[in-house]
């Protein structure tokens, strides 16, 4: 229990840490502060899929727990994951119609919480 | 006309096949995890990954099966014509390994399922048949796959979660067997208990070993009590997969009711990993029992160093749909007692 909670702020901070980086990377390059976050988290999330498509994610989120889970690139594998392994039944029906299979219930929730949040912040 | 003519039936679940019936030839397919196991040199064929150069893991698992069963007629210097039955099942949904692998080898079929006690099952029903006169030789082959029972009962296989520590790892392999009329040194099958289900209430479809373990320790106890016997009768008492956690468990549960298993006891999932090869609690599926089994144990009883045997099957009896629908596992464990 220590262990794992220890791993997955560990790994779950290095996350972090690396996408501050990818982050000032971007900024260092002139964009601006507001609209270097897309930038950043489509390379984390890029990263993530590389390391699913190469079998090494699964591995590293063995051991990292909820250090890789919380993070956008927990999304990014489940996309990926689930596109991988329903290529054998085809690009229409395998990959297409079940790549979202695992994801689908956070894009799900996320739209109705941000209705939601939305909502409450237009009417206070 | 008398049809019913011997009664062979001991109590409610047990049998007494008084030895007619032997395991002529078994053989043994392992993938890559368990070629690392510490059993490795024990297996007759060793695959260093999971795939095959087959175009799925569906398919790779069934060329294991099928191996395994040529390999297994091999040995018992057969061919699939001699065979009257194959009996086999797995883990996949419709059991698809065993019927496609049956297509090849053209064998009159007859499909069982009883998720990973599926060589035990197949095992009671060739002696039964073997011994009613309505067959010779019977093949009797299971198999399971690390990569397609994950896909199908849990995640894609390159998910990334972490596992509960009493969950176990589904091997991947194949094991076959050739049953026929006892004359050569083949072990023979002496006694069948056959399981009832029964349901712990167990609903987490990683703690297999909790759900399994109460039915297996109800089978032993009815095997001991049916047949008179208690644990010392036997050299070993071989659970199929209850794992690290499951074992203790069965342990518990036989001790509560008198009989101390524990010097006579082990279980095929804690047998067939290193525990450093990041298992969690041990192994799982119908090819853990085949190849710990028939890979290890059948030739310590060829080589006469073990003559009495209880082999445990177990298997947990739920589909993806059951316990997304938040129903518990229902399990079973089907006893043999095998003698030299």
């Amino acid at each position: 229990m220590v262990k794992n909670v220890l791993s997955a702020f560990l790994f779950g901070g290095a996350i972090c840490f690396l996408g501050q980086l990818i982050l000032n990377f971007y900024i260092s390059l002139g964009v601006p502060l507001q609209q270097a976050g897309n930038p950043t988290v489509a390379t984390v999330i890029f990263i993530a899929a590389v390391l699913t498509g190469l079998g090494v994610f699964d591995d590293i989120a063995n051991l990292a727990g909820a250090g890789t889970a919380v993070p956008i690139t927990g999304f990014a594998n489940s996309v990926v994951s689930m596109a991988i392994e329903f290529r054998r039944e085809g690009w229409v029906l395998g990959t297409g119609s079940k790549m979202f299979g695992l994801a689908g219930s956070v894009i799900m929730f996320g739209v109705v919480t941000a209705f939601i949040v939305g909502l409450i912040s237009a009417l206070i | 006309m008398q049809v019913y003519t011997e009664q062979k039936k001991v109590g409610k679940q047990s049998v007494l096949m008084g030895k007619k019936v032997a395991i002529l030839a078994a053989a043994t397919v392992a993938g890559p995890k368990e070629s690392l196991g510490p059993l490795s040199n024990f297996f007759d064929r060793h695959y260093e990954d999971t795939i095959l150069a087959e175009k799925s893991f569906e398919r790779a698992e069934c060329r294991m099966l099928e191996e395994a069963c040529y390999l297994a007629l091999g040995k018992a210097g057969l061919s699939p014509e001699d065979m009257d039955y194959y009996l086999g099942g797995d883990l996949l949904n419709q059991v698809i390994s065993s019927t496609f692998c049956a297509r090849s080898l053209a064998i009159p079929y007859l499909g069982i399922f009883g998720a990973c006690s599926t060589l035990a099952e197949g095992l009671s029903l060739g002696t039964m048949l073997i011994q009613g006169g309505f067959a010779k030789y019977i093949l009797v082959a299971t198999s399971s796959h690390n990569c397609s029972a994950e896909r199908q009962y849990r995640y894609p296989t390159e998910y990334g979660f972490q596992k509960p520590g009493y969950s176990q790892w589904t091997v991947t392999g194949a094991g076959a067997v050739v049953l026929g009329p006892a004359g050569g040194k083949g072990p023979r099958i002496e006694a069948i208990t056959t399981g009832k289900v029964v349901d712990a209430g167990e609903k987490d479809p990683y703690a297999l070993g909790s759900a399994m373990a109460p039915a297996a320790a109800d089978t032993i106890y009815n095997h001991f009590v049916e047949l008179k016997r208690n644990p010392a009768h036997y050299d070993l008492i071989l659970s199929g997969d209850l794992g690290g956690v499951g074992k203790k468990l069965n342990e518990d549960i036989l001790a509560g009711k008198g009989f101390d298993i524990t010097p006579y006891y082990t279980d095929c999932g804690v047998l067939i990993y290193y525990p450093h090869q990041k298992v969690n609690a041990g192994g799982s599926g119908c090819a853990c029992i085949a190849l710990v089994f028939l890979g290890y144990y059948y030739q310590k009883m060829l080589a006469q160093e073990l003559k009495r045997v209880l082999l445990v099957a177990t298997g947990a009896l739920h589909s993806p749909t059951t316990f997304m629908q938040r129903e518990s596992i229902p399990a079973i464990a089907h006893a043999l007692s095998i003698e030299t």
